[in-house]
């Protein structure tokens, strides 16, 4: 195993969405600062937009201000939200979006050469190439360096601030310590702790990335840094099968969700994300199912139209039309809930972050779906926290570089041989199913509904710290197995402590987000924050008021 | 969900394995071959970067497949991406990346 040692002065993880657009913040904020992005794929096509997208979500459109995204985020969480950062969030949702289009993103105008909006919130884009645009300006910053196939493991803390990361190649027998002064956490969501819609061949055909295995949150965790709002699952409403987005019907040609009868049931339930899932639940669960988008109706031109857009994000969904013979102006398309998912770009989940996007280890920052208490971020959110978040790193390059001691670097090179010399019976793949089973069963997947109880949520705890167990001794043949044994231990911490916030919060504030059976109504003396910190293997508890729109919140205790 | 490559067809120029964001391709022989099929995620990445076009995608079975490829092709701003079906019918949508989503 080859050793290499490494300094940066600030150090991302992750060349998503966040992690680029740090990266490029930084190249003003800091031009003579080094800064380093290691990326676990290839910065051209990694997270969330590999496949690209097909609308901006997120942007302040012309009679709408930064409030009324603020007002809107906060209503689809039933109020658990950081009002502090999504406003600042909100304010730069425009100017991040000018940019993506200097950068070459086609963006639609009109004849004035205003933007053309969808609904209240959107503007309309060609969004295939949004991520190898990102990355190539990424490529263009002098004092950036990209390292693919570097996968993070852990953060070296030392004395409450970050010192560096330990990390893995994931094709070569190398491992890296790097040093830095300050860093950005950029690492995603976390997919693939549930079972799947379709757990066989197919079990990877997600709504979210199913290489974003939570490597940020389980870090964080390990490290003691305070996570907040787990128990707010995101759990998406998809085209069946294809699991390709419904907004793009229901938004673009303003398709309604019907039952069997044909009846419009999403009034019924409300129209926050949570609820229009709940709806989907409660009419399959009640006899009136399968359910659909209603596009039946619209004209070929709309239905050709769609056709090209989904190509531009998922073109499975094209595929299957073409491959039918079927057309969505002849036929409705049948809609299902995904499995639930960890992400704070889309729900609150992630660390506990002050208004610069500190956490709180002394020089960690965390930007995008890692980032928690601002959900409905969307590109451009997670965009606009990468910049803050780099910003605010930007006055930690006059730090003295952290350090790694000797001890350190032995003992976690002497764990990576152990995992090479092991013999035990299980694989990855073998655990990754059982613990994606045991949360189903008992923790609220999809084949209850959602649904959970106190009673269940300890036995799923004590599975997963069996699951944990037995993943100490899974034997590896390459670093590519290394890894992926990393990101099965990632993602079964990641588990307990979902499982001990969905404890927590005793009432059913999101329905399929947390529905608690034991606590079925929703209850208003729980609006404030659950969040927790791991120590010495326990998982603490605690309750914060909520933070307000014009507060600057900074870490006290 | 995957992908199937022609091994025919293949030229062993790794671009697919090193644009793949789940580093699932290894390469056999001096051509690619999934090492974890099942853990596609449909993105197409590999399918785009292919010089020789020898990376098409397919719906696995169990979500309704019934044996088409999908392949894309470009020319200057245009992507054209062809559907062939089992019984040798093709259809093909060309989107232009310079214009935007009408949806």
């Amino acid at each position: 195993m080859k050793t290499t040692t490494l300094d940066t002065d600030i150090l991302i993880l992750g060349g998503g969405a966040a992690g680029c657009y740090a990266a490029l913040t930084l190249r003003e904020k800091a031009p003579d600062a080094n800064v380093l992005i290691l990326e676990k794929a290839d910065i051209r096509r990694s997270g969330c937009l590999a496949a690209g997208v097909n609308a901006l979500n997120a942007y302040i459109v012309p009679g709408k201000t930064p409030d009324f995204y603020v007002d809107y985020a906060k209503k689809d969480a039933h109020g658990i939200v950081r009002e502090d950062l999504l406003l600042s969030m909100s304010e730069r949702l425009n100017e991040v979006t000018h940019r993506l289009e200097q950068l070459g993103l086609v963006i639609l105008k009109d004849e004035n050469g205003n933007y053309v909006t969808r609904g209240n919130r959107n503007v309309k884009i060609n969004g295939e190439n949004i991520k190898p645009l990102l990355a190539q300006a990424v490529r263009e910053c002098e004092n950036v360096t990209v390292m693919n196939r570097v996968n993070a493991v852990d953060y070296i803390v030392e004395n409450g601030r970050i010192a560096g990361v330990f990390a893995n190649d994931v094709r070569e027998e190398k491992i890296y310590f790097i040093r830095c002064r300050a860093c950005i956490c950029a690492t995603g969501g976390a997919a693939g702790l549930y079972r799947p819609n379709n757990p066989g061949f197919s079990r990877h055909k997600m709504w979210y990335p199913p290489f974003n295995t939570g490597a940020g949150y389980a870090m964080g965790i390990r490290a003691g840094a305070e996570m907040t709002t787990f128990e707010m699952r995101f759990i998406a409403l998809r085209c069946k099968d294809t699991i390709a987005p419904t907004g793009t019907l229901a938004q673009g040609v303003g398709a309604k969700q019907v039952n069997a009868h044909g009846e419009i049931y999403e009034q019924k339930y409300g129209l926050t994300t949570s609820q229009r899932v709940y709806g989907t639940v409660m009419e399959n669960r009640e006899g009136r199912g399968p359910c659909y988008l209603r596009t039946k109706g619209i004209t070929p031109e709309q239905a050709d139209s769609l056709k090209k857009a989904y190509l531009n994000m998922a073109p499975s969904q094209t595929l299957k039309w073409l491959e039918n013979g079927s057309s969505p102006d002849e036929e409705n398309v049948e809609i299902e809930g995904t499995e639930p998912y960890i992400v704070g770009g889309h729900t609150a989940s992630g660390y506990w972050v002050d208004s610069d996007r500190m956490t709180t280890i002394d020089g960690l920052f965390a930007a995008g779906d890692v980032a928690g208490g601002s959900p409905q971020k969307y590109v451009t959110g997670a965009l606009a926290e990468g910049e803050i978040a780099a910003e605010a790193a930007a006055a930690y390059v006059q730090r003295p570089l952290g350090s790694v001691s000797e001890a350190y670097m032995q003992q976690r090179t002497e764990e990576v041989q152990k995992y090479f010399e092991n013999t035990g019976l299980f694989t990855t793949e073998q655990l990754e199913e059982a613990m994606q089973g045991i949360m189903d069963h008992y923790a609220g997947g999809i084949s209850t509904d959602y649904g959970f109880t106190e009673s269940g949520l300890e036995l799923a705890d004590q599975k997963i710290q069996r699951l944990i167990q037995l993943s100490d001794s899974v034997h590896v043949s390459d670093m590519q197995e290394l890894t992926r044994l990393f990101e099965l231990r990632e993602r079964l911490l990641v588990c307990r402590v979902v499982i001990a916030h969905l404890a927590d919060r005793k009432e059913t504030r999101w329905h399929c987000f947390a529905e608690n059976l034991d606590h079925p109504q929703s209850d208003d003396s729980w609006l404030k924050y659950v969040n927790s910190r791991y120590e010495n293997g326990e998982i603490h508890m605690l309750h914060r008021e909520l933070v307000g729109r014009h507060e600057r919140y900074e870490h006290s205790n | 969900m995957s992908i199937q490559i022609d091994r025919n067809k293949c030229i062993g120029c790794r671009r697919c394995a090193d644009i793949c964001p789940g580093t699932l391709f290894c390469m056999k022989d001096s051509r690619a071959c999934m090492r974890y099929p099942e853990e596609c995620w449909g993105c197409v990445s590999c399918v785009k970067e292919c010089p020789v076009h020898a990376i098409s995608l397919y719906l696995g079975a169990d979500i309704g497949g019934m044996g088409s490829r999908m392949t894309v092709r470009r020319t200057g701003s245009l992507l054209h991406w062809t559907v062939a079906r089992p019984d040798s019918t093709t259809e093909t949508i060309t989107v232009d990346t310079r214009d935007a989503n009408k949806y």
